[in-house]
């Protein structure tokens, strides 16, 4: 047992398996064909002229902003009902991603309505608002996590947040939504982000869509995997302590009772 | 190509904070590795009875 | 349930008139508010009056979130949460006790901000009823978003910056509809105020409904 827990392995470990190793060259050989699909094969768009071309990581990052802030809402629901350890550092992990796409998207959202609607930041458009509101609101759940540290339990107070947070999606998207109302009149520039788009233009977002999901599944292997390592750290380090303890008493003992026998001899 | 400036600025802000974050996470888990011991690194358990 | 709902608001609600902290700091930090947004918009009458529903919404939400950290550092303080986890009480009636006193709480503030938004920015209430609904609604919708969170950071170092960054993206919605509602309420703008109080009502219920829920899972963190 103490052999085990002293045993210190030998540095150079990743979290990498073969696996991930796979998904991050076809995901390197993928961005690299999206690059050529966005920038080459595909036409400028009529209306947003070559602003298009934002487009191929704008929808595909909010996609994944969404896809992980549902898979922490997922996951927290699974802490609360399984109490899993497993599913906290998913909910945990997927989070973190999230906020990563989720100010991607506002950035990118941000640096395409400059050139469309000639500022960065468009009150009318109900989807940069609520991505933003959303990405507060993860901002929140992690700095919960951050705060109650690891701890080798899964987080009861971050599940219940996370779960809240991920019905707060369609009720910050509704409420945005319905208080746009009063500026109807700015609906016309808003819509100008739906182009019709033809056959190439669409499955080059597909095709970037499908990338980012890879990226998004591989982060989240990686990022899952620092957590359960964390986790162990803080278990191995409590264990660690614990047979120090164990250790330390024994020896005391242990001197207790050579010294106990060397007074009897005395006497 | 028209507004090259903004294209390019919104392909590089998305793929460099990816790849940032990316470096970051491998970092942190090389660093973790090396510091937990073989028998605990399992990724997929989902409970902790087997071990301590 | 109601009966043990009713004690431990009574009993938080006597802790609050004994020492006096509602009425002796969180009235006049909403009169202070209200006066340093006059200020900030440079005293214009015609820009408060327009601005009164959203100034009064963010008022309440700053005095909501100091209230809650207060009710629940009285808890942790003497590890009264302790006993509440303890005693044979069910985790959604002392949420729903919670919750009563910090809405009553609450509702006392606002007659003060009331006074300060008719006679500082020159708000006329044109229609009382969809104004006190609005606002009772909102409140609930408050107090109960606002227990939930307040338990859960309670236990926690730093909850006194965690509880509003947790709390008020939440709220952003409750803001929003309260703020369109008294638009109307006031007359400054024509909008149905009734839908926008409906909407509130909804949050209430849903956030009551998922603290309710949530409360048992969270006592027994800390076990």
């Amino acid at each position: 047992m103490t052999q085990e827990l002293t045993e210190v392995s030998n540095p150079g470990e990743t979290t990498g398996s073969s696996a991930t190793l796979w998904l991050g060259a076809v995901i390197l050989i993928g961005l690299v064909i999206l690059g050529w699909l966005s920038f080459v094969v595909t036409e400028a768009d009529i209306e947003l002229e070559d602003t298009v071309r934002i487009m191929y990581v704008h929808v595909p990052v909010a996609i994944m902003g969404y896809a992980m802030f549902t898979i922490c809402g997922i996951g927290s629901a699974m802490v609360l009902w399984k109490g899993s350890q497993w599913w906290d550092h998913v909910a945990g992990a997927a989070g973190e991603i999230g906020v990563v796409f989720g100010s991607l998207t506002l950035a990118t959202g941000m640096i395409w309505g400059r050139p469309t609607w000639g500022t960065y930041w468009e009150w009318g458009d109900v989807r940069l608002v609520t991505a933003l509101m959303l990405v507060l609101l993860y901002v929140g759940y992690l700095s919960l996590r951050s705060t109650t540290g690891v701890t080798g339990e899964p987080s009861r107070a971050a599940a219940v947040v996370g779960l809240l947070s991920v019905c707060m999606i369609p009720v910050v998207s509704r409420s945005v939504e319905w208080w746009d109302d009063r500026t109807l009149h700015q609906e016309a520039t808003v819509t100008k982000l739906d182009p019709d788009i033809d056959g190439l233009m669409l499955f080059t977002l597909v095709f970037g869509i499908v990338i980012f999901m890879l990226i998004g599944a591989w982060l989240l292997i990686h990022r899952f995997r620092v957590a359960h390592l964390e986790t162990e750290l803080e278990l191995y380090g409590v264990a660690l302590a614990v047979e120090q303890r164990i250790a330390e008493t024994t020896d005391v003992e242990a001197a207790l009772s050579v010294a106990g026998n060397d007074r009897k001899d005395e006497s | 190509m028209s507004h090259v400036g903004y294209i390019v600025a919104a392909w590089a802000l998305t793929l460099g904070v990816l790849a940032l974050y990316s470096v970051t996470i491998l970092r942190r888990g090389r660093k973790l590795s090396s510091e937990v011991p073989p028998a605990r690194r399992r990724w997929m358990s989902t409970d902790n009875a087997d071990h301590v | 349930m109601i009966r043990d709902a009713y004690v431990i608001a009574a009993k938080d609600l006597r802790i609050e008139l004994r020492s006096r902290t509602a009425l002796s700091q969180l009235a006049p930090f909403v009169v202070l508010v209200a006066v340093l947004f006059g200020f900030a918009l440079n005293a214009d009458r015609t820009v408060l009056t327009e601005a009164a529903s959203g100034l009064y919404w963010i008022t309440v939400l700053f005095a909501a979130v100091l209230a809650i950290g207060r009710s629940f550092s009285i808890e942790v303080d003497d590890s009264v949460i302790d006993m509440l986890r303890l005693s044979d009480l069910e985790p959604p009636s002392i949420f729903a006790g919670k919750a009563a006193a910090l809405a009553v709480q609450l509702v006392a503030i606002q007659l003060i901000l009331i006074a300060a938004v008719v006679i500082l920015y020159d708000a006329r209430i044109e229609d009382p009823l969809l104004f006190i609904a609005a606002a009772v609604a909102a409140t609930v919708g408050v107090a109960a978003a606002g227990t939930l969170y307040g338990v859960l950071v309670a236990g926690l170092r730093m909850r006194e910056t965690l509880l509003p960054i947790l709390l008020l993206p939440v709220l952003a919605p409750v803001l929003i509809s309260a703020t369109r509602a008294f638009d109307d309420a006031l007359g400054n703008a024509a909008v149905n105020g009734w839908s926008w109080c409906g909407l509130l009502a909804a949050l209430a219920v849903f956030y009551g409904v998922f603290g309710g829920w949530a409360f048992g899972a969270l006592m027994e963190e800390s076990r």
